[in-house]
């Protein structure tokens, strides 16, 4: 028996690729093929936007190949497959860091810049795609194009957040962020309900380069929303310190008959977890990687959801209803007894991303895991969809695997200006699926 | 800091091994058939913190190159004191049992021309009285097998060429390094299906760094091929012959 190769995050939904090729080197023009064709970075997308059933994988991870870097200017240069963490571990001694990270490590660069991925600095420092300073890509009909924000232009619009659709990422230049150390000043604080969490929000973004709240999704009535808002920036020089890696970290070791996270452990995992300090604030200084990073010390913790997997759900809200949506998902979660204990809220800022599609915008994001409980888990992130949708917000294409073709209109409302640069070779799992005319049943 | 050789510096594996001496700052001399890739490690291996990269490109089945070669590298990084031997070809067995010619060529490519190479490089490293020489051969050195006994013969003539000059160059100070991989997921591989004995390159190449820096004889990588090795080797005639190995 052999585990469908090249599988999402979430390990829903399962997918065939019908070929998958591992370029040695960097192409200079794209393979020929006669199914549809999709790059595959490090696999980290929950959904199916990183998958391609009956076409053709280009598995990006052997092109992690540096091409320069200027410790003088923090300008790199690589392939699309170097992974995040491959950056940090030469650029950490250096004195320089990624200006935007997500919650992982172990991204691609050419995954970021097709997610446009965003960290908790998202309110001063936008999004990665902001930080692109160049990239190339190879098209089918035989062109190499060099993009930047100046040149070519609208093809690198909608490639930041392109979902890997408008060609094959080769490589890109992105311009890094100065530290002094590896070290950051963090500030931890508990909240009590939602209302508290908007107040430290607003009193923190001023101050600290990154913020985001842990939420105990379990909670109901006067707790909803309760939770510990996290806000740091980094430490300045301490001289020279150890550097705790946690690269090697355990692995989980294999997939569990049913999901670890389930209707039984949901609220005391969450209790415990809002319990867990004694004190309502702590200070405290930590290295980069535990902060930016803890769910990368267990390898393969995806496989703890069992073998139905799990869906993400990421929405924002725009400002303006942002507290009754929030409360309204929230409640809609807790009352259905789902979600998990990753749930994470963050206010985003209003620095525009150059990307076409791109996925955060001005308002209040709230993310969280749901094990694949089949029909039950479907119905709620529909009415969840339902709430976002009123309230003029939008769902994360990199973390979906479910959204309604009709959702997506209305949350992307370039997508026609970007069908126009969608590379006509190219197409996956989740691009058959939005684009679809026929409505499924969901 | 140590000043390297590789030849065959585009095989995934000496790329995975080259990135650890990159990052202690040591200064390589690459070389391989393909000079596109060679500029895209050495760029690569720059930024990683090579002291000093400099390429050649040479085909290794072509001996009279060897020496201008070596001389090259020298001249490039004044001097040498580590050698990687990491090119080589898996043949198809099915081709070299119907083609004596293919059978021949496998054996130039990897034990003929690598023990051209080391008698050239060995010679050097006894008169300098330091150095470190290290080979990739392969398990399949351990006993000819029906399905790949043209290939593992000439790894075997290669481990006992590698026994020898290490016996040989022991008393001038001169380590010589045997690396045998099992299975790795690299191009080479591309077409088997991989199970659970396959190692990722990452992991060998930190083997063969180790073992290079510790001047370890003989290196299997991962260690557990040498349990297999060691068992498949002591398999009695008359059981052997009717596995499928």
């Amino acid at each position: 028996m052999t585990a469908p190769s090249h599988p999402s995050w979430g390990r829903y939904p399962a997918s065939q690729p019908a070929r998958v090729q591992r370029p040695g080197a960097r192409p200079s023009a794209l393979p020929a093929s006669d199914t549809p064709v999709l790059a595959y970075g490090n696999g980290r997308s929950y959904g199916d936007s990183c998958l391609n059933n009956d076409g053709m994988l280009l598995d990006m991870g052997s092109l992690d190949r540096f091409i320069a870097f200027d410790p003088a200017t923090g300008v790199i240069e690589c392939e699309a497959g170097v992974l995040l963490a491959d950056i940090l571990e030469l650029v950490v001694p250096q004195g320089w860091f990624l200006p935007v990270t997500p919650g992982t490590q172990f991204v691609s660069v050419g995954g970021a810049i097709a997610n446009d991925v965003h960290g908790k600095n998202h309110h001063v420092a936008g999004t990665f795609g902001c930080h692109v300073r160049e990239l190339e890509l190879l098209r089918s009909n035989g062109q190499t194009v060099v993009c930047t924000p100046e040149q070519n232009a609208d093809l690198f619009a909608a490639t930041v957040g392109g979902l890997g659709l408008t060609g094959l990422l080769t490589r890109a230049t992105i311009a890094l962020k100065r530290i002094e150390g590896p070290y950051m000043d963090v500030d931890t604080l508990r909240f009590a309900n939602l209302d508290e969490f908007f107040d430290i929000s607003a009193a923190s973004d001023r101050d600290y380069e990154y913020t985001v709240a842990w939420v105990d999704c379990s909670a109901r009535g006067t707790n909803l929303g309760r939770g510990w808002f996290m806000r740091a920036n980094h430490k300045p020089a301490l001289g020279q310190q150890p550097d705790p890696r946690k690269r090697g970290g355990p692995t989980f070791p294999f997939v569990t008959p049913v999901s670890m996270i389930n209707p039984v452990t949901l609220r005391p995992l969450n209790t415990l977890y809002f319990r867990r300090k004694f004190k309502a604030r702590s200070r405290d200084t930590q290295h980069y990687q535990p902060y930016f990073y803890p769910l990368d010390g267990i390898k393969h913790w995806n496989r703890a959801y069992g073998p139905n997997g799990f869906l993400q759900y990421q929405c924002v809200v725009p400002h303006a209803d942002a507290r009754t949506a929030v409360a309204e998902l929230l409640e809609r979660i807790a009352a259905a007894g789902a979600g998990s204990f990753l749930s994470v809220l963050k206010v985003f800022g209003d620095v525009q991303s150059p990307g076409l599609m791109s996925f955060p915008r001005p308002g209040v994001t709230l993310a969280l895991d749901f094990p694949n409980r089949g029909r039950e888990t479907f119905e709620l992130l529909d009415a969840l969809d339902d709430i976002v949708r009123a309230a003029g917000g939008a769902v994360y294409p990199a973390k979906d695997a479910r959204m309604s073709a009709a959702a997506f209109r209305e949350y992307f409302p370039n997508l026609e200006r970007f069908q126009g640069f969608v590379d006509p070779a190219f197409s996956s799992n989740f691009w058959r699926r939005v684009t679809s005319t026929t409505t499924s049943p969901s | 800091m140590r000043k390297i050789l590789i030849v065959g510096a585009t095989s995934t594996i000496a790329e995975q091994t080259a990135r650890r001496f990159a990052a202690n700052g040591d200064a390589l001399f690459l070389t391989g058939r393909n000079e596109a890739r060679l500029t895209a490690i050495a760029d690569d291996l720059k930024v990683r913190g090579a002291s000093t990269v400099a390429t050649q490109v040479m085909d290794a089945d072509d001996l009279k190159a060897h020496a201008p070669m070596i001389d090259a590298a020298e001249a490039a990084l004044g001097g040498l004191d580590t050698v990687l031997i990491a090119y080589g070809t898996l043949p198809d067995q099915d081709s070299c049992t119907a083609d004596p010619a293919a059978a021949v060529a496998a054996w130039h490519t990897n034990a003929v021309s690598v023990i051209a190479l080391l008698t050239d490089i060995g010679n050097r490293f006894e008169r300098q009285g330091h150095g470190t020489i290290a080979a990739i051969s392969s398990v399949a050195g351990d006993r000819g097998r029906a399905s790949n006994y043209v290939y593992g013969s000439a790894k075997a003539g290669l481990n006992a060429f590698l026994d020898g000059l290490r016996h040989r160059l022991f008393k001038a100070g001169v380590q010589v390094v045997t690396i045998r991989p099992g299975m790795v997921d690299t191009p080479m591989t591309a077409d088997f299906d991989k199970g659970p004995l396959f190692a990722s390159p990452e992991k060998v190449g930190a083997d063969i760094h180790k073992a290079i820096e510790k001047g370890t004889a003989v290196c299997y990588t991962p260690g557990f091929w040498r349990l297999i090795m060691t068992v498949i080797t002591s398999l009695p005639r008359a059981i052997f012959h009717r596995t499928g190995l």
